[in-house]
């Protein structure tokens, strides 16, 4: 679960980690009042949209499309200046090289007083999956895309892997701020920053933390200029204020609403819709469509135990992509019993009014019972021995070449 | 002789009095598999009752292992006790017998818990941890075996080749293919699908290597970390077993989670595309559907002179 920049920048003031002032509005009179409290002569005028790349952004008007402002992160003189930025970004939709073609709307902006840069740096915080632990990336390299950095000169990108047991211990702290080329009450400032940074990491269970620009004033403080967080969803049982913080808007309106059924979800660009148990099974399945010349609209898992009633949801969420020209279901029965999904196809199919063409595959417990009920309903469902077999059938019925 | 689990190895059920484990437990005993009670903190003394026997509940780990002398522990407790179940099992097989194999099924439980919980693990390396988030272990016999887990046992069959998979539902696929060409399965391990786990690929790959009943292994990996391209690059000097290969997510789009928490490409990296050329590279044989899995391993089989 991502946060918008402004929630992140709470979230480090809570934990000790500095932040510039700033003030989250969502209206030009309320960003125009940030600009007078603030008193700040310079000020950042900050999109705030679950994307990367906002400053390097296009700003386009929602209807025409029309190309509205270049940058999505501004710097206002003054405060007619913080009027005309706040006017070009909110209720337009924001392009950038993370958003794809279709943007982001923006509702949200994040006024903030400007800062005296000395330097700009990296630093994140993250699980690292090989490690087993949480990993600091850190690097001078800051404002810069980070892989590119990884890439072109990873000798400027220094890690280091936390100890569980241990904890953040001090000489890592130390070794880390040298190895960033700083000293003195810069160095000190660092060490403060990164020990509140793993503790919040810990408390507030986040998958990611990434500060790009971390930067140090030219009073040798470091800052942190940037702020994006991430929680690890399966946390969110202990993180009841997550629900607070959790801006619907930037999530698939359809994703949610399979996940409160149990469904776990992804929309694809294809025309084959596909209902499958098991995440795994489910990615093959896609790509097994895509290898018989097909294009999966859609990844479903529908879980180890979908009943007759998860089975009809995610029919309705399928048939809710206008794209969607025929389906493919394919279920390896475990715990789930293949009668059960066959009964569940047809209540689905029956009720929903399916028009477009049907594959199903069933194998495992009580494949044979499942596939009679198939055999013996007057619905055209096309029936398929293994996984191949049903995508070519769907390819073809919905007339593609095998 | 199998890996890890023997056919008759004596298994615990933690969770048992709960919906899940009460059900799998059930299923386990029907199967064959050497159930010898179960643990539920607050409920010892209570029996359960799976397949018309009754069984014992213990409150805690350490009571129930010094009990049965336990060999292996299957874990069905919710999300937020399912890290300190891992290390109660640890501690109580390390305490009490300086090894055991503990198998978490519980799929969601939070990342830095398990960053934990495995850490605590591996500083008891008597302990092996499978999972969490797999389907489990399961060690086909003749006439039963021991299933852990909650994989359809019906569609196994004692063989010789070994099967290890981040997936649940593609690993029965892997058994089925294997099942279509007439093979059956040695040792079949679910390592599970998220980003922190115990067991990992190249420990399988070893003790499938070393054990005397595989004879060929399949390996089922997915998008998301790169555990595939460095079991790749061990397998290349270490395995002289033949080796077949699928890798589930070449059409997943970046940046999305697909269902399991740790198959998402990050950054670009933990592709599918990357994975199958670290199998190819080291000399694995790959199917690009996992309908051929069984075709080409038979291919291996032959070219190796096993059929």
């Amino acid at each position: 679960m991502n946060i918008h920049e402004y929630q992140g920048k709470a979230l480090f003031k809570q934990h000790g980690v500095k932040v510039v002032e700033g003030v989250h509005c969502t209206s030009v009179s309320e960003a125009l009042d940030a600009y007078d409290h603030l008193q700040s002569k310079v000020v950042a005028v900050k999109s705030q949209i679950h994307a990367g790349g906002r400053g390097k952004g296009n700003l386009y008007s929602p209807g025409s499309r029309d190309l509205v402002m270049e940058g999505g992160v501004k710097i206002a003189f003054s405060k007619e200046d913080v009027g005309t930025y706040s006017e070009n970004i909110l209720g337009n939709i924001l392009v950038t090289k993370q958003t794809g073609e279709e943007g982001k709307l923006v509702n949200h902006l994040y006024i903030e007083s400007g800062c005296d840069i000395a330097h700009e740096y990296y630093l994140a915080l993250l699980v690292d999956r090989e490690q087993k632990s949480v990993l600091v990336m850190a690097s001078t390299e800051g404002g810069m895309d980070i892989e590119e950095v990884a890439e072109e000169t990873p000798e400027l990108l220094h890690k280091l892997n936390i100890d569980p047991n241990a904890g953040l211990l001090g000489y890592q702290i130390r070794d880390l701020g040298l190895a960033l080329g700083l000293q003195g009450a810069a160095h000190k400032s660092f060490g403060k920053m990164l020990k509140a940074l793993y503790s919040l990491f810990l408390k507030e269970d986040c998958a990611m933390v990434e500060i790009n620009p971390l930067v140090r004033s030219s009073d040798d403080e470091m800052i942190a200029l940037d702020a994006k967080v991430s929680f690890d969803e399966n946390a969110e049982f202990r993180h009841k204020q997550w629900d607070d913080i959790r801006d619907l808007s930037e999530e698939e309106d359809v994703e949610i609403r399979a996940k409160e059924t149990g469904l776990s979800y992804v929309k694809l660009d294809g025309n084959i819709g596909c209902l499958v148990n098991g995440a795994g099974l489910a990615m093959a399945t896609m790509d097994v469509i895509k290898l018989y010349g097909g294009e999966p609209a859609n990844f479903l898992d529908v879980g180890g135990g979908a009943n007759e009633e998860q089975v009809k949801t995610a029919f309705s969420i399928i048939l809710e992509d206008p794209n969607v020209k025929g389906i493919l279901v394919n279920i390896f029965g475990g715990i789930m019993r293949c009668d059960i999904i066959a009964r569940g196809v047809i209540a689905a199919t029956e009720s929903l009014g399916l028009t477009v063409p049907l594959v199903v595959r069933l194998a495992g417990t009580n494949v044979d019972e499942g596939k009679a009920i198939l055999a013996a309903s007057t619905l055209n469902i096309h029936p398929a021995d293994d996984l191949a077999e049903g995508a070519q059938k769907i390819v073809e019925l919905i007339g593609g070449e095998v | 002789m199998a890996i890890w689990i023997e056919e008759d190895a004596k298994v615990l059920v933690q969770g048992i009095t709960g919906k899940q484990g009460m059900f799998h437990a059930d299923k386990m005993v029907e199967y064959g598999t050497n159930i010898v009670g179960g643990c539920t903190p607050g409920k010892g003394g209570q029996t359960v009752d799976l397949q018309g026997n009754s069984y014992p509940v213990w409150n805690s780990m350490f009571e129930a292992i010094e009990t049965t002398d336990a060999d292996a522990t299957v874990i069905y407790v919710p999300p937020p006790f399912a890290a300190e179940a891992i290390m109660e099992a640890a501690d109580a097989f390390d305490q009490i017998k300086g090894e055991g194999v503990v198998v978490c099924i519980t799929e969601g439980i939070p990342t830095l818990d398990m960053v934990k919980a495995v850490a605590f693990v591996e500083n008891r390396p008597g302990v092996r941890l499978i999972g969490p988030n797999c389907p489990g272990i399961i060690t086909p016999g003749d006439g039963g075996g021991a299933k852990i887990g909650i994989m359809p046992g019906h569609i196994h069959a004692k063989g010789r080749i070994g099967i290890v998979s981040k997936s649940g539902t593609l690993t029965y696929e892997a058994v089925a293919q294997t099942m279509s060409i007439d093979e059956g399965q040695s040792t079949c391990v679910g390592i599970g699908g998220d980003p922190v786990n115990g067991t990992g690929f190249i420990e399988c790959l070893a003790a499938f290597e070393a054990d005397d009943q595989t004879e060929a292994i399949v390996m089922i990996g997915e998008i998301g970390g790169n555990a595939e391209q460095e079991a790749a690059a061990w397998a290349k000097e270490n395995v002289t077993k033949p080796i077949v290969g699928f890798v589930a997510g070449a059409t997943a789009p970046p940046g999305k989670r697909m269902g399991h928490a740790g198959a998402i490409i990050s950054g670009g990296k933990g592709t599918a595309e990357e994975k199958f050329e670290a199998f190819e590279a080291a000399g694995i044989a790959c199917a690009r559907d996992p309908s051929e899995l069984g075709a080409v391993l038979l291919e291996s089989l032959k070219a190796a002179g096993l059929r």
